[in-house]
């Protein structure tokens, strides 16, 4: 069933300067005047119920062709109450030093969101409390998404910040004061034991309860995007690999999947019920990793090999089928590289009844374990409300209460025909959002046998040979395929000039590409739309008021990913 | 007679210091075996066979490694911190009858250093010195981790020694005596005079306090290594590290040696067949601790507070209360 097309004849009234550009897919593009940018995000929150911003990025239009009236142009993508729908604004920077109108009193998004824009290519944001470099270090000169700065020009940065710029407001917005109220100011990471990755939070304890935090990321910063810009759209898979590793393949499959609906192709069944397998089998693997790390966070060990043994046996799997554990880079544009190996059926069942009982295993241990649900219950619970003016997407939001799945709310691939259920939770507690995992699990379970058994026979990439490489023989024996191949390997696949937002439900959340393409081999800008990036935003807020052990907790159950949040 | 008091009493000494400074070597590899079955996993396997010689390559890991002293440290209070632990682990050994009096070449053993009258006070008091190495150490590190958990060590330890010195009191009113050997005497006639039998509740509560005053799963919460990194063994290495091993590790013997004693009987009338079941169930309490780590998460230290304020404590004063009336009428 598809959705309604987003109404936007309202807005368009209502601001006589907004007019539309274009659909993207059936996302409307809109354009609106930088003088009016608040008022009409404003009318979309409030009016046209778009509550849930999913991204703010930026367009250098420097080197293009044709270019618009101005340099830098804003894009915001939002998503509305009911799910199904999105929606983009567009609205042309004259100035960069000038910049737009902050929306961060609309959305506490907006706040790392537009940092990072800042960051990168240099928009300013008017009244940004605290706008400063995010990922990029802090002694970094230049804004390296800019057309105008070059890949391969390397900064040496050196010097730590003491972060106090922006831990000294948030004590003076609480009425404490160091020295009065005897607050100790503790760096926890970026090399701490738990914090899952280089992280580092800042935080200041009175005894051992967190009374403000502030966070620093961005050491696993490597400009994916810089990047994606000098590769062509194959090139860049192996990238997406390194965004959020813990499940590699729905990466892949989440930029296949937009790119392909750029060329406006789909793949043959086969291929479709391939990459749902693998998709929920990265999401058990995903949450396994998470659960199983947080729950060595709070001593108990021996969870950690009742749920990382079978995730081991998974990635042998995947290895057998792949090549690759870890990065898979299995999947390419409209299809991937070749079909499952004889006899993977038997190995996956098997995979899967481990998984089922190590699942079992650890619940045994857990459930009714006094000290496990004193530890997590009501620990950072986050208000359903709460959680989407943050930002949050996939099981950290469904923990709040809010059932939203883009498998149920605008299903791709199939998932309307598979038999299985949303999980969500009440409290959006630490509890919940471990819970919510563990029944996640057993569902993404129930997916893949039911797509296993009905996996149809037949092709699996897409017929045309100008975006899947043609098969060998043909690239010997036909001057076809020979100059397919040619084309294919020295330009690349070539993607119709335009923007588009795919999204997707990866294990952290909704993964999305917003990519513009000007029609040659290589995107012209791609941006991901990292679920883990705006999770760690809310989390200095939501531990405030905790104690260090539970935070150590909070920040296992959010399972922030550093390779998709840093880029 | 005088000399040979003096000899025997050293080469007693030595034995134990000598016996359990393997043990505790032997622990770690314990525990790391049982750990290793109880979570589908091999555990050490390389080092020797079934990984045996791995115990001998740590200690000449920690042996070799450099000591590092950190600048802000203060340093005299920092390189004694962890031999208080280890010295008054042993300490405590010397109140502790590792076995029934037995002879050789005609000769009377008693493996006791010294049967002092007030056995049970001297081992609980130099165990609280004890915890005075965690605390110096991590207040002389000049590290927050270690700062954090120095305030960890002193609001556990001493609370938790006012349960173990509470649920002790109700068994001690009915022997009349501190020294151990009494203990033992007067549970000598078998498995229906143990002490557990009457004081089912001092034994629970001084077992759990047993956990919290030698830091183990789950109150393993002073060196928590997923909250603040080593705690007070933050800024330690090598050998000096290696030294709160030993003693915590020790400790786990030494209390195990403690509630069988206390509790379950001891080595009862002291034949073979006492001595042996005396081992066997200290394996069983060292073998419980490495169990719960490898079942429970930890808790957090405020629940811990929480516990033994509210629950622990006034369970133990009762239980006091209560064995008092009993022996009244």
């Amino acid at each position: 069933m598809m959705p309604d097309p987003v109404d936007f004849t309202p807005l368009l009234e209502q601001f006589k300067t907004a007019g539309l550009l274009k659909m993207m897919g059936d996302t409307p593009l809109i354009s609106v005047h930088s003088n009016e940018l608040f008022s009409v995000v404003t009318f979309v929150k409030e009016a046209m119920g778009f509550i849930l911003l999913l991204d703010i990025t930026a367009v250098d239009n420097l080197d293009m062709a044709h270019p618009t009236s101005t340099r830098f142009e804003l894009i915001y993508l939002f998503r509305h109450k009911d799910f199904n729908k999105t929606m983009a604004l567009k609205t042309a920077i004259v100035d960069p030093d000038v910049g737009v109108e902050t929306i961060l009193p609309l959305y506490d998004a907006a706040d790392w969101l537009e940092r990072e824009v800042w960051d990168q290519y240099g928009v300013l944001f008017q009244n940004h409390p605290t706008l400063k470099r995010i990922l990029n270090h802090n002694e970094f000169v230049g804004h390296p998404l800019r057309k105008d700065y070059e890949i391969t020009k390397g900064q040496y940065c050196t010097e730590t910040q003491d972060m106090l710029d922006e831990m000294q407001p948030l004590l003076d917005a609480r009425g404490l004061d160091m020295e009065r109220d005897e607050l100790m100011i503790l760096n926890l990471g970026p090399s701490h034991p738990a914090s899952h990755g280089t992280i580092r939070t800042l935080v200041a304890l009175d005894g051992e309860t967190v009374r403000a935090g502030a966070s620093e990321i961005g050491y696993l910063h490597r400009g994916f995007e810089k990047s994606c810009e000098n590769h062509d759209y194959n090139q860049i898979i192996p990238y997406t690999d390194r965004l959020n590793y813990c499940s590699a393949l729905m990466n892949n499959i989440a930029f296949a999947k937009t790119v392909e609906d750029m060329l406006g192709v789909t793949l043959p069944d086969r291929g479709i019920f391939i990459r749902v397998i693998l998709t929920e089998l990265s999401r058990v693997i995903d949450h396994l990793v998470c659960l199983a790390a947080g729950l060595l966070d709070m001593g108990a060990q021996t969870n950690y090999w009742y749920l990382f043994n079978p995730r081991n046996d998974a990635t042998d799997f995947l290895s057998k089928l792949t090549g690759a554990r870890l990065t898979n880079s299995y999947m390419r544009i409209g299809g991937m590289t070749h079909d499952l190996y004889d006899g993977w059926r038997a190995d996956l069942d098997d995979i899967l009844k481990k998984v089922d009982s190590g699942i079992a295993q650890t619940l045994t241990m857990i459930e009714h374990n006094r000290i496990y649900q004193d530890r997590i219950q009501n620990i950072s619970p986050v208000s359903a409300e709460q959680a989407i003016a943050y930002g949050f997407t996939g099981p950290n939001l469904r923990a709040s209460g809010v059932p939203y799945d883009l498998r149920f709310d605008k299903p791709y691939y199939y998932y309307d025909t598979f038999d299985f259920d949303l999980v969500v939770g009440s409290q959006g507690d630490t509890h919940d959002r471990m819970m919510v995992r563990f029944e996640e699990m057993l569902q993404s379970i129930k997916i893949i046998r039911q797509a296993a058994d009905t996996l149809p026979g037949g092709e699996f990439n897409i017929a045309d040979h100008r975006i899947v490489m043609p098969p060998k023989t043909a690239v010997y024996n036909s001057i076809e395929g020979m100059m397919n191949q040619f084309k294919l390997v020295y330009e690349g696949v070539k993607v119709p000039k335009g923007e588009y937002y795919g999204a997707f439900e990866a294990a952290n959340g909704e993964l999305g590409f917003y990519i513009v393409s000007d029609g040659s081999g290589t995107p012209y800008k791609v941006k991901v739309r990292a679920p883990s990036f705006l999770h760690m935003a809310a989390y200095p807020k939501i531990i405030e008021n905790y104690q260090v052990a539970d935070a150590i907790m909070t920040l296992g159950s959010l399972n922030i990913i550093a390779g998709e949040m840093d880029r | 007679m005088e000399v040979a008091y003096i000899i025997e009493t050293l080469i007693k000494i030595v034995v134990i210091l000598l016996v359990f400074s393997a043990l505790a070597g032997f622990g770690t590899y314990f525990e790391r075996k049982i750990l290793a079955f109880m979570q589908r996993r091999l555990g050490p396997m390389h080092v020797g066979p079934f990984g045996l010689l791995q115990i001998a390559a740590d200690g000449i890991k920690l042996f070799t490694k450099e000591d590092i002293v950190p600048t802000n440290a203060v340093g005299p209070i920092f390189k004694i911190a962890p031999v208080i632990t280890a010295a008054t682990a042993f300490m405590a050994a010397a109140a502790i009858p590792f076995l029934p009096q037995f002879t050789i070449f005609g000769y009377t053993v008693h493996p006791i250093v010294a049967d002092v009258n007030i056995g049970i006070l001297y081992i609980l008091g130099v165990m609280a010195v004890g915890f005075y190495g965690p605390l110096l150490g991590s207040l002389a590190s000049s590290n927050k981790f270690a700062l954090i958990s120095a305030a960890r060590a002193a609001s556990v330890f001493i609370s938790y020694e006012v349960v173990t010195g509470l649920s002790l009191l109700a068994p001690l009113m009915m022997v009349g005596s501190f020294s151990l050997i009494d203990f033992n005497n007067y549970q000598a006639g078998g498995i229906g005079d143990w002490i557990i039998w009457s004081q089912p509740v001092a034994f629970v509560l001084f077992w759990i306090a047993a956990f919290a005053e030698t830091g183990r799963t789950p109150f393993h919460l002073v060196a928590n290594d997923h909250e603040i990194i080593d705690g007070f063994g933050t800024e330690y290495s090598g050998m000096r590290w290696g030294l709160f091993f030993i003693g915590e590790y020790a400790n786990m013997f030494f209390i195990s040696f403690v509630i069988v004693l206390l509790f379950l009987g001891g080595f009862g009338d002291g034949s073979v067949l006492g001595a042996l079941g005396f081992l066997l169930k200290m394996s069983f309490f060292f073998f419980f601790f490495l169990w719960t780590r490898a079942a429970w998460p930890d808790i957090r230290p405020d629940q811990l507070m929480w516990l033994c304020w509210k629950v622990l404590m006034p369970l133990a004063v009762i239980n006091v209360v209560v064995t008092g009336f009993v022996m009244m009428f």
